[in-house]
């Protein structure tokens, strides 16, 4: 794809340049692929704290008398099960059951929603959301180039984000509060992309370089790293999160990506129940499935993966796992039948590295209570 | 540890010590921080016989993989176990204990088409100015 447009810089830009941060075009923006080191990034998320700037992702406010039944129309996800102060995360079907996006919903008050969409898909979710909107009571406002967004992950995030504001330490997972932050609203939710408890502040631009400066001079004796692209997809990958684009997208459903509790059947009618209801009684074709090395190597997206003699579909996301120190990687597989344990091999510079199915997550967090 | 002025210097930037026919091969400095975090290296077999500029030996980190070329003609003598079993040591010691392979050289002159370290020097300031990254 070429694009003459130039590439767009956070408001931290100038920031991740003062901290030596090596940067890369990231879907059109400008963002650090990391500081000084991926590894060592991904090691201070896992047992203190990263910071990372996600202000490239978009947020879209949802208010009015039907802001709930515009959500719930739109979302897989039961949007009724959460009220103020809670979040939750969901997919956008399509009427084919394939999808549009993966957001986080947060609920501020009745009425009043925040939707917090991925930066490469923001412009096209606002569009789809325009366009289901018609006829409904409801007010669609997109905020992204207002609001900047700093993540806060790690066992050491809460005592970070407590020096900011003290308030989010009472937050559950998942829990989601508006505040005041340098004068300003804003919002922050225990939410991430990584695996590790953790916080998403979401600030204006004008205060989004003093809420990172800030938090991370606060940080830094705690032994806080900021942290870069790269570290993100290493820490989201062995959580086992999707990246949408590449492990997700219109033409795979939320069952095949192996996330079928997102989909709520029983909430009453929404985009693509009809499709997935379908796909969900006729069974799956394929399905996206964990595979570990056993040998040494790095799987890159687009390896072959072999089950039994045969090509049972290619990589999507794949990475060296630091903290298994293995590779890993998720692809969709036409052998949805496949048990953890199952051996399979991943095609590298030619050859056939030993590998089996296992479960996703690659890695749960001890910092972390199961399904949280 | 050799001493980066002893050495020459491919456009790939792989280093090449030359004691005779007995050549060492590495990544320079600036590879190794060009490359980040090196997670995985991928050896030539010994008795392999390669040519100058040949592909032989991938290191990978964990965003991308490399290819390793052949600095000067051969045959392999040995591998680094040690940065197999630690691939880190090519980030943590370029020029010493993150040495990748030894080539017997059969054609040691080749080594006169590489750069020495002076121009190797000039060659990335070039390339810096050039705005790769």
């Amino acid at each position: 794809m070429t694009t003459t447009t130039t590439p767009r810089r956070t408001a931290l830009y100038q920031s991740h340049q003062h901290l030596g941060g090596k940067i890369v075009d990231f879907h059109g923006w400008e963002l650090p692929v990391q500081f000084e080191s991926i590894l060592k990034e991904h090691e201070a998320t896992r047992s203190r704290c990263g910071m990372f700037d996600v202000s490239h992702m978009g947020q879209v406010f949802v208010t009015g008398p039907d802001a709930l039944a515009f959500l719930q129309k739109v979302n897989a996800n039961d949007i009724a099960r959460i009220g103020p102060g809670k979040a939750i995360y969901s997919h956008l079907p399509n009427e084919r059951g394939g999808v549009v996006d993966d957001v986080i919903v947060s609920c501020l008050e009745k009425d009043r929603y925040l939707v917090v969409v991925n930066a490469a898909t923001a412009d096209k979710d606002f569009a789809w959301f325009t366009k289901h909107a018609a006829g409904m009571d409801v007010s669609l406002e997109n905020k992204s180039d207002f609001f900047g967004m700093v993540a806060v992950q790690g066992p050491k995030a809460a005592e970070i984000v407590m020096f900011l504001a003290p308030k989010a330490l009472a937050l559950p997972r998942f829990g989601a509060m508006e505040l005041m932050l340098y004068g300003l609203p804003s919002f922050i939710t225990r939410t991430g992309y990584t695996g590790e408890d953790g916080f998403e502040l979401i600030v204006s631009n004008q205060v989004v370089v003093r809420v990172w400066e800030d938090l991370l001079a606060q940080g830094r004796s705690l032994g806080t790293l900021p942290c870069g692209l790269g570290a993100r997809d290493t820490l989201r990958l062995e959580a086992g999160y999707l990246l949408y684009g590449e492990d997700l997208d219109d033409e795979h459903s939320t069952y095949e990506a192996n996330y079928g509790w997102v989909v709520k059947l029983d909430k009453g009618d929404f985009i693509g129940r009809d499709a997935l209801a379908r796909q969900k009684k006729e069974g799956l074709q394929r399905k996206l499935t964990g595979v570990r090395l056993l040998e040494r190597g790095v799987p890159r997206h687009g390896a072959a993966v072999i089950v039994e003699g045969r090509q049972a579909g290619t990589l999507c996301s794949a990475t060296y796992s630091p903290t298994l120190a293995a590779g890993i990687g998720v692809g969709y597989l036409d052998r949805p039948d496949l048990a953890p344990g199952t051996k399979a091999a991943v095609v590298l510079h030619g050859r056939e590295v030993p590998a089996e199915i296992v479960k996703v997550p690659f890695y749960q967090s001890p910092h972390l209570k199961k399904g949280a | 540890m050799f001493d980066p002025k002893t050495l020459r210097f491919m456009k790939s930037h792989e280093w090449l010590h030359l004691d005779g026919d007995a050549a060492t091969v590495g990544i320079s400095d600036h590879a190794q921080k060009e490359i980040t975090d090196v997670v995985f290296v991928e050896p030539p077999k010994a008795g392999r016989h390669v040519k100058q500029g040949e592909p032989c030996c991938v290191v990978e980190s964990v965003k991308a993989a490399f290819d390793i070329y052949a600095p000067v003609s051969g045959e392999i003598v040995t591998a680094n176990a040690d940065v197999v079993k630690d691939p880190s040591l090519v980030n943590a010691s370029p020029y010493g204990k993150g040495w990748l392979f030894k080539i017997k050289a059969s054609s040691p002159a080749e080594a006169s088409k590489l750069m020495d370290n002076a121009a190797y020097e000039q060659f990335l300031l070039s390339e810096a100015a050039h705005g790769s990254h």
